[in-house]
């Protein structure tokens, strides 16, 4: 009974804390810090058991007694703890540097950490799902809560415009989600995700289906992740939304929806399933060049169209579509090596990500503005530490050693050429020659553009600032020990 | 600890000692890392005095573990060849150091740990022996010197920088690409390592005759483009006049000097050395390119009008030679061709500084600007004299071996086996002594008719120090060129060994050149 509890402790915890901080903030409305504090309590606590349950998974614990608790439609493997601890990262980087970004813009209300906590939950449970219900209602749960914190400012019009694009396209895609899951139940006659692949395996489900609905599956996902054709949404809403919230969707959003791929590809494409012998059998070459072709097309759709922005903040949203599609080859290369390359990467751009946005956002002034790459013309006589710190933000999400982004880009290069697609692999080398230039656009203005010496304006020390420094720290370190973090997360799996 | 790591991480170190200094306190942070500079080359002449000649293979080698789960490894070592080029590093560091103290007037404490970072990358280039590290290397260098381009340079500064990093970078990806797939194919492949992988540069050798000829092929393209854009070979030369005008003095000097070399130095170490048979076959192409490049280099030095471009286009014809050299692939090319790359850095790092020179007086480099200066500046005049003919090839300076080398390796290299490349280079070697001895008769000769260059002042101290030790080792060179050219003796007697192998078995057949059915 103990050791069941304890693995459910962290889904457990998010959501009666998403719930409680809700309640606090109703009793008593005048509190300002009551939904910071709560929350940052609730996320280190998730993540605390979380920790313990990653650990509690790598000295091999038997796991039979709580699946029968949730009645095997949650998991509680290393994967599924890999990524709570991911997701709880991202949003406790996020409700961190909230706090000041909020008061910049004037707009600090307690109902932005509840959000912050039920979109957690929702990541959570879209790792932990070993069933298409569950998988669905973690994937709603986040999408939901974004469509709110996008329109977060509400009195801004492209906010709200933002948020409204994104429920409508992403109502829409739910569509294809359900409507893809109800071909594979069909199909397999069970929603459980093993199920499921024995049902492919021993070439009992419906080959016409089967592929109708992994089709439908994958565009949902595509959707969810910002992947080429269904990537059209993001640059609006990314831009659109608050920067704080941007950041959160693009890092652990996306990470979220990329979990969910993985599983999705690990039930529909057994590793090492070999269709030839059986009479119906789902086509799982297909289903690989066309994850493989978004991929491709992901990241060079991003990166050409993050090359024409002005905006830094536009730059960034478009470049992180490119940044999904990079992700992306981890699950075309469909093997250990080429998940785990996902989940580094993953973790590696929360955190350039974060800390790239975190200095966009103490920049950013009133409402949207001084976002344009002019605006950081000369800051680095302006602001030195802030202008090295975003250079090398830059230099890691264009891929450059020692940085992090670097190594990231490595294993993913390595695990795609392994299993034999060393096109997607040139494919990426050319959208990252093409995402170097506005990269380093950047770095031009900030460093090569003549300016007048003006003495910038002293920011005041508060968490933002702690943060660049921890983020840009941790960049480096994965960066000049990658083995640690691999070994990390080889364990994982 | 070896001397090689210890050479390898003082510049390291001296860059961040750089960013405890006191920002205002110029003249301390100079001093420092011209200091840390310095101490780098004296630890590097341990180097050169322990260094055995006569054994094979690599010394100073170590060999840690850093990235098990891909078995990347901390390995470093030197043959012969990297040796030279360490030497040259580390001797051309403390000279480009010096002439920083006149040229750069701003943010010197960004300056100064962006060029000792360099130095760092710089070495590390020339002493890894596992592929990964090595590619790390190679890109830390892009990120000072795009830096040192883009904030010390002249006026097209930005367009100069942003050039530079992007032809690099399109280079080296398509390299690293190469690496993983050489990584994987040695170490899955070939030898079932238990990672499926390896980068170790030795491991790697050993078995690079178990590399599928089809694979290698591709292999070779891909690094030959990293290294040839590095060169660069024509027709991918574009950035390297833009970079050299551009750039500050002593990066200029650097990047003559050093940084060039270090495509020239792949070529050797990992074209020529891992894939052999590619390398007989691309052979005839590249060496065309050569020639073409040395042509086309010193024609168009010959229309230009300001200095610094003449000696950038001359540069272009000069690695022409070395890479003619590397892939005349006998003894004489090889040996010749690493000489030419000492000589080359050694005397278009003088032509660059004495470039500077009248720089720093003039605030110009137009040729026009400029007539009569032999009048005020008689010391200058001969040092200038005796870099210029050092890059002409006047024999008793060190361009003329190098480059005669280089020529005679192409004449009778029986890879190319046909005399035409070296004739055609050849005419080069008259087309560099009508630019260069052009453009010095008009800046020195004539009347001194321009009023502003009457009160020239000549060589000043610091200008003293840095032009007197690169002409020692121009002349040095020049008269007894053994002192250097043993030292790689060894190591290349070996390769051309191993070429002259493949090369015989490519003529008996042994070497399938369909691709293996496993």
């Amino acid at each position: 009974m103990s050791s069941e509890f304890i693995l459910l402790l962290p889904l457990i915890i998010v959501g009666i804390m998403s719930v409680i901080s809700i309640l606090v903030d109703a009793i008593n409305p005048n509190s300002k810090n009551s939904g910071y504090y709560l929350s940052i309590i609730s996320i280190v606590a998730v993540g605390g058991f979380a920790l313990n349950n990653f650990y509690l998974n790598i000295s091999g614990i038997n796991l039979d007694d709580t699946n029968l608790i949730t009645s095997n439609m949650l998991t509680f493997g290393g994967f599924s703890a890999f990524f709570d601890l991911l997701f709880c990262v991202g949003s406790l980087l996020i409700v961190l540097n909230a706090r000041n970004y909020l008061d910049t813009v004037k707009t600090e209300l307690n109902e932005f950490y509840n959000l912050v906590l039920y979109a957690l939950a929702g990541m959570m449970v879209i790792a932990h799902s070993n069933h298409l219900l569950t998988l669905f209602i973690g994937i709603e749960l986040m999408s939901i809560t974004f469509y709110i914190m996008a329109g977060y400012f509400r009195f801004a019009s492209q906010s709200v415009e933002a948020s409204l694009k994104y429920f409508l396209l992403g109502a829409f895609s739910t569509g294809f989600l359900v409507y893809g899951m109800a071909m594979l139940y069909g199909s397999t006659g069970s929603m459980f995700f093993p199920e499921i692949t024995a049902a492919i395996v021993n070439g009992s489900a419906n080959s016409a289906y089967l592929m109708f609905g992994a089709a439908l599956m994958i565009m949902g996902l595509s959707f969810k992740s910002s992947a080429f054709p269904f990537h059209q949404w993001a640059p609006d809403v990314y831009s659109g939304a608050p920067t704080i919230v941007t950041s959160f969707m693009s890092t652990a959003g996306k990470a979220a929806a990329l979990s969910a791929f993985i599983i999705i590809a690990k039930t529909i494409i057994p590793m090492g399933f070999d269709p030839s012998g059986l009479e119906s059998a789902i086509d799982t070459n297909k289903l690989i060049t066309a994850i493989a072709a978004i991929s491709a097309l992901t990241m060079l759709v991003g990166n050409i169209t993050a090359l024409v922005q002005k905006n830094v903040k536009r730059m960034l949203a478009y470049s992180s579509v490119a940044h999904a599609g990079y992700m992306l080859m981890g699950i075309v290369a469909n093997t250990a090596a080429g998940w785990s390359a996902l989940m580094f990467y993953a973790v590696v751009y929360t955190f350039m990500q974060i800390g790239a946005f975190i200095i966009v956002g103490l920049l950013e002034r009133d409402t949207d503005k001084n976002l344009e790459y002019d605006d950081y013309a000369g800051l680095s006589k302006r602001q030195p530490a802030l202008a090295a710190i975003m250079a090398l933000f830059m230099f890691s999400l264009a891929g450059i050693p020692p940085m992090a982004g670097f190594f990231g880009k490595y294993y993913l290069f390595m695990s795609v050429i392994n299993s034999g697609h060393l096109w997607l692999a040139l494919i990426a080398v050319v959208s990252s020659i093409i995402s170097v230039v506005f990269y380093i656009g950047l770095i031009v203005k900030m460093y090569f553009t003549d300016t007048e010496d003006v003495k910038g304006e002293s920011l005041p020390w508060n968490a933002s600032r702690i943060l660049v420094f921890v983020t840009s720290a941790v960049v480096l370190i994965i960066g000049l020990n990658p083995g640690g973090m691999l070994t990390f997360i080889k364990s994982a799996l | 600890m070896t001397i090689l790591i210890a050479t390898l991480i003082i510049p390291l170190i001296g860059a961040f000692g750089v960013l405890f200094l006191n920002k205002d306190n110029r003249k301390l942070i100079e001093m420092f890392s011209l200091g840390t500079s310095i101490v780098a080359f004296l630890v590097s002449l341990g180097l050169y005095f322990s260094f055995n000649s006569n054994a094979e293979g690599f010394q100073f080698v170590t060999d840690v573990t850093w990235i098990p789960a891909i078995d990347a490894g901390f390995r470093v070592g030197l043959d012969g060849m990297s040796l030279l080029m360490v030497m040259l590093t580390t001797f051309m560091t403390p000279i480009a150091l010096l002439s920083s103290i006149n040229s750069i007037n701003k943010r010197h404490k960004e300056y100064y740990f962006m060029f000792l970072m360099l130095q760092f990358g710089m070495l590390g280039v020339f002493i890894s022996l596992d592929l990964f590290l090595f590619y790390i290397f190679w890109e830390i260098i892009l990120i000072p010197m795009y830096f040192i381009i883009g904030i010390w340079g002249g006026k097209d500064r930005i367009y100069a920088a942003v050039k530079f990093f992007i032809y690099t970078i399109v280079g080296s990806l398509f390299m690293l690409v190469a690496i993983v797939w050489l990584g994987l194919h040695v170490g899955g492949d070939v030898l079932s390592l238990p990672t499926g992988f390896t980068s170790d540069y030795l491991l790697i050798k050993q078995h690079s005759a178990a590399i599928a000829p089809d694979v290698q092929n591709w292999l070779f393209i891909a690094f030959a483009l990293s290294f040839l854009i590095k060169v660069p070979l024509f027709p991918l030369h574009t950035w390297l006049p833009d970079a050299h005008t551009m750039a500050p003095t002593p990066g200029s000097v650097i990047l003559a000097g050093v940084l060039l070399k270090m495509g020239t130095y792949g070529l050797i170490r990992f074209n020529l050395e891992l894939f052999p048979v590619s390398s007989i076959d691309w052979a005839g192409t590249i060496s065309f390119l050569a020639v073409v490049g040395i042509i086309y280099g010193a024609l168009v030095a010959l229309v230009q009008t300001d200095v610094k471009k003449i000696i950038a286009y001359s540069s272009v014809a000069h690695l022409g030679f070395v890479v003619l050299g590397i892939f005349a692939m006998n003894e004489m090319g090889i040996q010749g061709a690493i000489i030419q790359m000492v000589n080359h850095g050694l005397s278009t790092g003088a032509l660059f500084i004495c470039v500077g020179v009248i720089y720093e007086r003039r605030h110009t480099r137009e040729i026009s600007e400029f007539g009569g200066l032999a009048r005020v500046m008689p010391v200058y005049t001969i040092f200038f004299g005796i870099a210029m003919f050092a890059s002409v090839g006047l024999p008793g300076l060190n361009g003329f071996i190098g480059e005669f080398l280089t020529l005679l390796g192409a004449f009778t290299s029986t890879v190319l086996d046909n005399i035409w490349y070296a004739i055609v280079a050849t005419t080069g070697v008259i087309f560099a002594a009508c630019y260069l001895l052009w453009m010095f008769g008009r800046i020195m000769f004539g009347a001194l008719s321009n009023k502003e260059n009457q009160g020239l002042s000549d060589l000043n101290k610091t200008e003293w120090a840095m032009l007197v030790p690169l002409l020692i080792f121009i002349v040095w060179l020049g008269v007894y060129p053994n002192t250097f050219m043993s030292k790689s003796e060894t190591s290349t007697k070996q390769l051309v060994k191993e070429i002259e192998q493949v090369e015989l078995d490519l003529n008996n057949g042994t070497i399938n050149m369909e691709p293996k059915k496993n």
